[in-house]
């Protein structure tokens, strides 16, 4: 296939040069005429290539039905995927209705109409009733289109029922992880600012808070170890060899405790040590003190810390206010709820109300073959539902694929590997289903992370 | 009675008018030598207040840019026909840099996408299209000197070149460098705004926040920095451009020139400078925003954020904020792009079917319904981002009544062909090429416009095939029948007819061939912006099998397109020095621009300026034994005005 476009492609391309060189000399001959007007005979001939233009593209339509079909994507696997693809071909009937006859037109009347030897134009500026009739005809068609829309759009974002399964999906760069309810069905809260190591969904509970105002705590330290040794980097050598000197070991510690303080400030830093310096050796001073100019790395370091530690102590303070406001009584939510990486396991027939959240940027949970799609944003939550009613195997077997499989990709452009961002989905019948989902009962929040907090959820019930 | 408009009366700005004297009463004005010596080549080449010159300065640096998308779209074209495969012409564009061993990267995939969708729609077609044409046909077709103020005249079209500019380097940035200049500066605490390599890579939308986040794309650095910048440039651009366009036409008609007289090119030019008046500041605060979040620390855009594993403290903004602000410029966009090539075109149709225009006050209604009600469908491209489904309803039914005036200049354009007696220029077969697109891309719009259906097909090839169609080719076409139909009244000189049929030929077949396929590709359910469809062989092979065979097949035919543009550039450079002169009204059209004389003079009639008596659109008037009527032509004796 290739080779032949790739064969007609320079074919063209040779005829084309061809032409142009033909034409280059054309082109003086025609310079010498004054009046411009267009050759019969390269009019007709283009009229004749307008009708077989059309029927190149009418025949490619057509070559391209037949070759791959309408849905390259099987049939629909949900409920509201049938009632789309219903709808879907509904309007398709209707355009493709009107891209034909309007190109049909378009290309006849520029074939039928062009100039002929002493056929005058006519004279035709406008007719209001003709103008009427294709304003309201397009606005009548135009109605049923929106009437069957809106319909089934509010069908398809009408709340989940009260019953169906709950299923939240968390998008990073770049992958899919996925939390079900667990047995009471309902999903635990949860706060960007508990994700910690162990704890990559954020779910809250009082030791999550816990664990997390810990080790928020033991970076802010962190940060502020960095920036204390970062500030000595650039003292000058006297004065560094002066304050490691064992003499002075207890004022030194002194001085550097408040140099290190979060009162010091750059700015005003040689000022203050020359203060300090002078408290430290009774106002005299003998040993002349320098700062060495921090460098520009030096300095950027220094600012992109002290940036990081305010950030930190921010959500250090609302972390510490969220431990203030926690009521435990929600954690048993949060402890049962399952984390499922890699696959998403569906139950055929069964109706899922899945939300949506986002750590990092956009993304976008496409799953194609349930026609369904909703953003996954940024500190807002998203909902969707949608009941499959093909497992994995009937679709195999309709699309006549043994390895075929659902699939969540990432439909909304989020970094470099945004094209490998997916999630396989199984959709089991319900026999199989409900047996996974007994295994995955044993392997909640709480058995990962948590095995030994019996009396939190003891304390909880 | 012929109004006589001294010249003094004008207020062109200074310097413009210096080669003029006052005409003596019955004196023609033939000024033009007299003009040589007074301008020097800067001030009529390059710093020009002329709105002829000025327009084909927007011309030539769009042809540039539009060049160079184009190019981009072909580099991830290959790679999206061969993924993987070591490609030549990659290694060769790109270097070792973006494409080590001939192989595209896969951050530099969307930062060509981003490019090439950016320069297509804001530099070729807003900056291109309307600058290009506004600026020349404005004027001689309402039969004034000039622009209203030459000076912003020109201050538009610097600011264009200096937005081109820095879109056109944001491609060479490499680790905080453009060019090898650093622009980074170290001590900066804003980390990332003035670092990173590569163009912006957010896509032509740029959604925070991962066009926030430095940290979360590498042309979210410097190269997003550079697109901020260039776009802010632009907008300024466009607004004084716009601004001057609406004072010109509302104040500088002459006489007669009503405006129910007024050609349709310039009702879609005043629509379309009004819409950008209106909702291209709405795109700066946007980008203002968006500046503030990256370098201020502000929260417009962000909330609870952890990228990669720097936990953010902004809380309270929100993504969505920025779509709403951006498509509320987005969608009246494409009809920035669009109207300017309608308009354009029911000129060309109208002239070449030797036939008024077929139901011109309804034109003119559809132009200016299509125009208020672009304002009220933005949410069209938010279906899926957690609206309120009410909201989504009512933007339904707002997107869908657009169908309706659009059918109606579809209805009217054939009607305007019935009966015709067609002279098929090179304009004139690009202009219906234009209808054809605007039908075929239209139709799959009221797809799109369905909420439902939307869903399933949202951010799919399916609306890349969509609004190549209906935008870029319609919006491409105008501007190929502007060229081939208003080259003589730029250059003097004419274009090469046949060269024109070649072209037009295999820019129709390669397009479609490109665009149309990509349907398909999109009802099998492949996102855009994927830099390859590797995943789908974990799922479904045989769609992934289909789906290469129609990318190699419209790879392909992108080739095949590019390589015909270059009989057009052949042909318009080869005719700017070599084409035969032009006679003064080569098309036999009925406007005022073909009253000026063939060479170009300053207040474009050596005389005074005509007056009107009738519309643009006496062709083949029953009772007159020509086929066209100029506007400057009295009524006769009894004779109906239309
Ligand atoms: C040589 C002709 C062209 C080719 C082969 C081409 C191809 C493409 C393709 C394949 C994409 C989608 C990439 C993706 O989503 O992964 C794209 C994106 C785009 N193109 Fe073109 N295109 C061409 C001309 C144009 C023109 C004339 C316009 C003017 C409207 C245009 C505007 C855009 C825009 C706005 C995008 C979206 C960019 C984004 O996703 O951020 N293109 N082009
Ligand atoms: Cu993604
Ligand atoms: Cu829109």
């Amino acid at each position: 296939m290739e080779k032949i476009i790739i064969l007609i492609v320079l074919v063209t391309g040779v005829i084309a040069l061809a032409q142009l060189v033909r034409l280059y000399e054309l082109t003086y001959k025609l310079k010498d005429r004054g009046e411009h007007d267009i050759p019969n005979r390269d009019n007709n001939l283009n009229a004749k290539l307008m009708i077989g233009f059309m029927l190149f593209l009418f025949s490619g339509f057509i070559y391209l039905v037949l070759r791959f079909g309408w849905t390259g994507r099987g049939e629909a696997a949900s409920i509201q995927g049938v009632e789309t693809d219903w709808l879907l071909n509904i309007n398709f009937v209707i355009i493709i209705a009107v891209f034909f006859l309007t190109n049909f037109l378009l290309f006849f009347f520029s074939f039928k109409y062009v100039r002929k030897p002493g056929v005058k134009a006519k004279y035709y500026s406008h007719n209001n009733k003709l103008e009427m009739i294709w304003t309201i005809v397009p606005a009548v068609v135009l109605a049923v289109i929106i009437i069957l829309g809106l319909k089934s759009w509010s069908e398809l974002t009408a709340d989940a029922s009260k019953k169906a399964e709950k299923i939240e999906l968390f998008a990073y760069q770049f992958a899919w992880v996925a939390r079900y309810a667990g047995e009471d069905n309902t999903l635990g809260k949860f706060d960007y600012k508990l994700t910690t190591g162990n704890n990559e969904l954020a779910l809250m509970t009082g030791s999550t808070i816990d664990s997390s105002v810990q080790e928020m705590g033991k970076s802010i330290e962190a940060v502020e170890q960095k920036l204390k040794l970062i500030n000595f980097d650039y003292l000058s050598s006297e004065y560094r060899s002066l304050i490691s000197s064992s003499d002075y070991k207890s004022d030194v510690d002194e001085l550097v405790t408040e140099i290190s303080s979060s009162e010091f400030n750059l700015v005003g830093a040689e000022e203050q040590l020359k203060q300090l310096y002078g408290r430290y050796t009774g106002g005299g001073d003998h040993i002349k003190i320098t700062l060495n100019e921090p460098n520009d790395e030096t300095k950027s370091i220094i600012g992109d810390l002290e940036k990081d530690l305010s950030t930190k102590e921010r959500l250090y303070r609302s972390l510490v206010q969220m431990k203030q406001n926690h009521n435990p009584s929600q954690d048993k939510y949060t402890l049962n709820d399952i984390i499922q990486k890699d696959t998403l396991y569906l139950c055929k027939g069964r109706e899922y109300d899945f939300s949506f959240r986002a750590k990092d940027v956009i993304h976008s949970a496409y799953f194609p073959h349930f026609r369904a799609q909703m953003n996954v944003v940024p500190g807002m939550p998203t909902s969707f539902k949608f009941t499959p009613i093909l497992t994995t195997q009937e679709m195999r077997a309709s699309k006549n694929n043994d390895e075929f499989n659902y699939v969540i990709m990432c439909n909304k452009i989020c970094g470099g590997a945004h094209y490998k961002m997916k999630m396989i989905v199984v959709v089991y019948p319900e026999a199989e289903y409900d047996d996974w989902m007994a295994l995955k009962r044993k392997a909640t929040f709480k058995d990962q992370y948590f095995p030994n907090e019996e009396t939190e959820m003891i304390a909880a019930k | 009675m012929k109004k006589s408009k001294p010249f003094e009366e004008f207020v062109l700005p200074q310097g413009t008018n210096k080669g003029l004297k006052q005409p003596k009463l019955g004196e023609v004005l033939i000024d033009h030598d007299h003009d040589h010596e007074e301008e020097n080549f800067v001030s009529k080449y390059i710093f020009s207040h002329d709105h002829k010159m000025i327009g084909k300065q927007f011309l030539m640096t769009a042809v540039f840019m539009g060049l160079v998308a184009m190019m981009l779209s072909i580099l991830f074209r290959i790679q999206l026909a061969w993924p993987g495969e070591e490609s030549s012409v990659l290694s060769l564009f790109l270097g070792d840099t973006w494409a080590p061993d001939g192989i595209l990267k896969e951050d530099m995939y969307l930062g060509l996408v981003t490019l090439h969708g950016t320069i297509m729609v804001f530099f070729l077609l807003t900056g291109g299209l309307s600058g290009t044409f506004s600026n020349l046909l404005i004027p001689l077709q309402l039969g004034a000197r000039d622009m209203a103020s030459g000076f912003m005249n020109m201050l538009s079209y610097w600011f264009f070149f200096l937005s081109s500019l820095l879109m056109f380097a944001s491609l060479f940035i490499q680790e905080g460098a453009v060019f090898g200049i650093q622009i980074g500066d170290p001590t900066t605490s804003l980390p990332g705004v003035w670092d990173g390599s590569g163009p912006a890579m957010a896509g032509w939308t740029i959604y925070p926040p991962l066009s926030a986040l430095p940290q979360s794309v590498s042309g979210s650095g410097l190269g997003m920095t550079f697109w901020l910048f260039s776009m802010t440039i632009f907008i300024a651009s466009s607004l004084i451009g716009s601004l001057n366009y609406i004072v010109t036409v509302l104040n500088l008609r002459t006489k007669g020139m009503t405006m129910t007289r007024m050609p349709l090119t310039i009702w879609a030019f005043f629509v379309t400078a009004i819409l950008g008046t209106l909702s291209f500041p709405v795109l700066l605060s946007a980008a203002l925003l968006l500046l503030m979040d990256r370098m201020a620390g502000t929260s417009f855009y962000l909330s609870d954020i952890i990228v990669g594993s720097d936990m953010l403290a902004n809380h309270g903004g929100s993504p969505i904020l920025y779509q709403h602000l951006f498509w509320f410029l987005g969608h009246p966009e494409v009809y920035i792009v669009l109207l300017p090539a309608l308009g354009l075109s029911s000129e060309v149709i109208a002239t070449n079917s030797r036939k008024p225009i077929f139901g011109y006050k309804a034109m003119i209604g559809s132009i200016m319904a299509i125009g208020f009600l672009s304002f009220i469908v933005w949410g069209h491209h938010m279906f899926i981002t957690g609206m309120n489904p009410f909201l989504g309803s009512v933007f339904v039914f707002t997107t869908l009544l657009i169908a309706i005036p659009s059918a109606v200049k579809v209805f009217n354009y054939l009607t305007t062909l019935w009966k015709g007696s067609l002279v098929l220029t090179p304009a004139m077969m690009f202009a219906i090429g234009l209808v054809s697109t605007f039908i075929t891309g239209g139709v799959t719009g009221i797809i799109l416009a369905d909420s439902a259906l939307d869903i399933a097909i949202h951010d799919t090839y399916f609306v890349v095939a969509h609004f190549h169609i209906v935008m870029g080719m319609s919006a491409v076409f105008g501007m190929f029948a502007g060229v081939y139909h208003w080259f003589p009244k730029m250059f003097g000189r004419m274009m090469n007819t046949r060269l024109g049929y070649v072209h037009f030929w295999l820019t129709i077949i390669g397009a479609y061939g490109v665009f149309f396929p990509m349907h398909f590709v999109g009802l099998a359910g492949a996102p855009r912006r994927y830099y390859n469809y590797s995943v789908y062989q974990d799922f479904d092979q045989g769609a992934l099998d289909m789906m290469m065979d129609l990318n190699v097949i419209v790879t392909t035919f992108a080739i095949f397109s590019a390589v015909a543009q270059i009989i057009f550039l052949f042909n318009f450079f080869y005719s700017i020095f070599r084409g035969p002169r032009a006679p003064q009204n080569p098309w036999r059209s009925t406007t005022l621009e073909w009253t000026t004389p063939v060479e170009h003079v300053h207040g474009n009639w050596p005389g005074d300026l005509p007056t009107v008596h009738r519309w643009p659109y006496d062709y083949s008037k029953p009772g007159s034994d020509v086929d066209f009527i100029m506007q400057t032509e009295p009524l006769a004796e009894g004779e109906e005005e239309h």
